[in-house]
């Protein structure tokens, strides 16, 4: 449809430089360049280091993504930009780089919110998002299960991990069995060869006394403890450490309290539609596990291809298309970067 | 032909535009705030300000001209992304100046009639952590050291070796006690017509555009990961 509005959007809230091109629902480009080679040896992303070569890619990113999408920044309608919750050195690159398109461009710019944009790019993939819907947000950097109204306006928190992220526990658990940064590829690699119920991991806030406080958060500390502990009491028996066992019982504790208080969280709203986004999404196990739980109560999984569950700048145009297509009003130019921007804001 | 302006090395968020002719470079309009904590917030709105004044649209630049620090990296990547990204959609060169040499060149080269300084300048800027970015210029405004990073006392000794006379900047004027120089206010922050002067014949032959590239300087802070830290004990 070319009547459609296009928006281009740009994400540097993490270690991904980020530029994606959309119309209306359709992908026309997803650039993305990413630092995470650079963060490997520190274990994880370093802020500074995400900073640095943001500022680096995104002239050649915003080429690239304008070059497949075959436009250029005067066909554009609008410019969306991650402006949180993120890296605070990070997502100011980015905001700064969507400040200088848009006044440029004399274009509109849109200040949106990370996790909204997790939602929103499933857009492209399955067409608009019946509302209301649970959406189960979990990468390195979150894990949270919202309620979704209107995807324009805002969306209700109903819990987040109260502590690590899924995805850094992925992370921790990877590098305890000698696995590469990041975590999650890797594990999900040696999971295939294991079998998840060799041995038995706790599932954090799951027990009765802790679902009456905390009945849709999550906990993944003491996950990855339990691991290290079972790990290092092998090494010191000076047994072998059976790591595709180790890679899926680790994998389907995780997978089964994320499923399982998404599907929770489902029934209690009365909503039969659960969106899966952000890194961890991309994890073989969840997907199965979640289809799996959710066809037996009549609720429908929306979950976009791997490529997109990740951070990328497509998720941040399929937003700002939702938002121009709803009238909301654009952003000002003086639009902050807010590394701790709440959910309950889409854009600001 | 008119150039945009812009430096954020310091807390002052610079914006503005100069008309750059065949023998001189004119004043358009600027726009300075210091804030060390708003460069992201300020520098935009700053920019569409000094085009509104002038009457003028992004599309009449012929180029942008950008100080490249040294300067804290945060507010310094935010005016080299706006250079960078502006001069993209626009299609026009943009060229970095280090900051600290607009400094040296306004202390050397006084645009209001003023006596420029008796000998080598230092300029110098704060690089937090009691430490200063630093430069030293000889009066025809030629960098004679520089740009380092060290603590005010290592400047201090240079600047003794190198016969300097007198000292520019807000880093100069924070250490003043240390530094033990002459101090010439006025000149805290990169002025940006001197920045233009600094681009100015580049500009008017039309050169390919620099890649802008920040001068940090400093390395990130980050270790790599050491051995795990044992959970039984």
């Amino acid at each position: 449809m070319a009547d459609e509005p296009l928006i281009l959007g740009i994400e540097t809230s993490c270690d991904e430089t980020g530029v994606g091109v959309v119309r209306g629902h359709t992908l026309l480009a997803d650039a993305l360049a990413s630092s995470v080679d650079e963060h490997a040896r520190f274990g994880g992303v370093v802020p500074e280091v995400a900073s640095r070569a943001h500022l680096e890619a995104i002239v050649p990113t915003m080429r690239r993504a304008l070059d497949d999408a075959g436009v250029t920044l005067a066909d554009i309608d609008a410019i969306a930009v991650t402006a949180g919750p993120g890296l605070a050195g990070a997502l100011l690159v980015g905001v700064a780089a969507a400040k200088g398109y848009a006044l440029a461009a004399e274009k509109p710019v849109y200040g949106v919110n990370h996790l909204a944009a997790h939602v929103a790019v499933d857009t492209l993939e399955h067409g608009p998002l019946p509302e209301p819907a649970i959406a189960l947000l979990v990468s390195g950097g979150h894990s949270s299960l919202l309620l979704v109204d209107d995807l324009a306006t805002g969306v209700t928190p109903l819990g987040a991990t109260i502590d690590d992220a899924a995805g850094e526990a992925f992370d921790k658990v990877a590098r305890l069995l000698g696995l590469p940064f990041p975590g999650g590829p890797p594990i999900d690699r040696e999971a295939r060869a294991g079998s998840p119920d060799a041995i038995t991991f706790p599932r954090g806030l799951t027990a009765p006394k802790d679902l009456a406080a905390h009945r849709f958060d999550f906990s993944f500390s003491g996950l990855k403890t339990a691991v290290a502990r079972w790990v290092e009491a092998k090494q010191r028996a000076g047994e072998p450490v059976p790591v595709p066992d180790v890679a899926a019982s680790f994998q389907e504790a995780v997978c089964d309290v994320l499923t399982g208080k998404a599907i929770a969280a489902c029934r209690d709203r009365g909503v039969d539609t659960l969106v899966l986004g952000g890194g961890v999404a991309a994890n073989s196990r969840l997907r199965a596990l979640a289809e799996e739980r959710a066809a037996k109560q009549g609720i429908r999984v929306r979950v976009p291809r791997p490529k997109l569950c990740t951070d990328n700048g497509a998720m941040v145009a399929a937003l700002g298309s939702h938002l121009v297509a709803a009238g909301v009003a654009p952003s000002r130019l003086d639009l902050p970067a807010d590394s701790a921007m709440p959910l309950t804001i889409v854009s600001v | 032909m008119l150039v945009l302006v812009l430096d954020s090395s310091t807390p002052a968020v610079t914006a503005a535009l100069a008309e750059i002719t065949a023998h001189a470079v004119a004043p358009r309009g600027e726009r300075s705030v210091v804030d060390a904590r708003a460069h992201g917030e300020l520098l935009a709105p700053q920019v569409s300000e000094v085009l509104a004044e002038a009457g003028a649209r992004p599309a009449d630049l012929a180029a942008v001209v950008a100080g490249v620090g040294p300067g804290p990296f945060t507010g310094l990547r935010v005016g080299l992304v706006t250079a960078a990204s502006m001069g993209q959609v626009l299609g026009i060169p943009t060229y970095g100046v280090p900051s600290l040499d607009a400094i040296g060149h306004a202390a050397t080269h006084p645009r209001s009639g003023a006596a420029p300084e008796a000998g080598p300048v230092l300029a110098a800027t704060d690089a937090r952590r009691r430490e200063i970015y630093w430069a030293v210029y000889d009066l025809a405004g030629e960098r004679l050291a520089g740009p380092e990073v060290d603590t005010p006392a290592a400047v201090a000794e240079r600047a003794r070796e190198l016969g300097v006379r007198v000292a520019v900047g807000e880093g100069a004027r924070r250490y003043a006690d240390i530094l033990e120089l002459p101090l010439r206010a006025g000149l805290d922050y990169p002025p940006p017509y001197a920045l233009a002067e600094l681009a100015a014949e580049r500009v008017r032959a039309g050169a390919p555009g620099d890649q802008l590239t920040p001068l940090y300087l400093r390395r990130p802070d980050a270790v790599a990961a050491a051995g795990r830290k044992p959970v039984l004990q």
